[in-house]
């Protein structure tokens, strides 16, 4: 299993840089992940998608699609990709310590 | 499967898919590939040809139907697939188990995909060919282009036919 180090702490990740315990990430980690992802700096409107992720995993068990993101999150379609230009769900997920959400839709 | 089995270092960086049907069950799969395209990344272009340019018409993308003669997916007799209003019964059956999986329909994913980013272009040859305009179309269509327009988008990528 690879692992990161992310504001000084080893954590466990997948092949793809997703935290596989969600538990290990702490807020002071997301602007290294982002800007490994090409996100730098991370806004005010990056942190709410990103909290947003943490919460619906925290609820769900599971990371919403961009479709589901965008309607339960109030954040459009077109600003999700203004912000996370390499895929919101995937990107948002991985900063936000997360498994990738693994929806088709 | 996990993903875990993917190789990082070997990616798909661009896709141009061509829609050419006009049924139901023709034009999905084009979309939930050019939006899963997006949704990880990737460039993509969607070029709507022949019936597939009833997905991008004003008029007739809200009544896109599921085939149901020539169809042997779906396992009814030929008979039946073309009794009057089958057609409408299955797709509205369709709709309906799509809606509980929340795939959104056909018009909501068009102007979903065109949000992600993606280019919606029609073809020229299959315009003129059914007599259209620009103005038939939705407004997220950036264009209406030749064949070797398309090609000269899809340089460098992968392209799909559906």
């Amino acid at each position: 299993m690879p692992s990161k180090v992310y504001a000084g702490i080893e954590v466990a990740v997948d092949s793809e840089g997703f935290f596989t315990d969600p538990e290990q990430w702490r807020e002071e980690m997301a602007p290294q992940i982002a800007a490994e992802s090409g996100i730098d700096p991370v806004t005010e409107r990056h942190w709410q998608v990103v909290k947003f992720m943490r919460h619906e995993y925290a609820e769900k068990g599971t990371g919403p699609s961009v479709r589901a993101l965008s309607k339960t999150s109030g954040v459009t379609i077109k600003e999700l990709y203004q912000l996370f230009p390499k895929g919101p769900a995937k990107l948002a997920a991985k900063i936000a310590g997360i498994p990738k959400p693994r929806g088709c839709i | 499967m996990n993903g875990d089995n993917v190789p990082t270092d070997d990616t798909i960086e661009k896709v141009s898919i061509i829609v050419s049907k006009g049924s139901l069950e023709g034009i999905y799969p084009a979309l939930i590939m050019a939006n899963g395209a997006r949704a990880e990344g990737i460039e993509a272009n969607l070029f709507f040809t022949f019936f597939g340019l009833d997905a991008i018409h004003k008029a007739r993308h809200e009544h896109i139907k599921l085939a149901t003669v020539g169809n042997p997916g779906l396992h009814l007799a030929t008979w039946a697939g073309g009794l009057p209003g089958m057609s409408s019964v299955m797709t509205q059956y369709m709709s309906r188990k799509m809606d509980d999986l929340d795939i959104p329909p056909i018009p909501e994913f068009i102007e979903m995909i065109a949000d992600t980013g993606a280019g919606l272009y029609a073809c020229q040859a299959s315009v003129d060919l059914f007599g259209l305009t620009r103005d038939d179309f939705i407004d997220q269509v950036k264009d209406i282009i030749t064949v070797g327009e398309f090609y000269r988008m899809a340089a460098g990528g992968q392209i799909i036919f559906t």
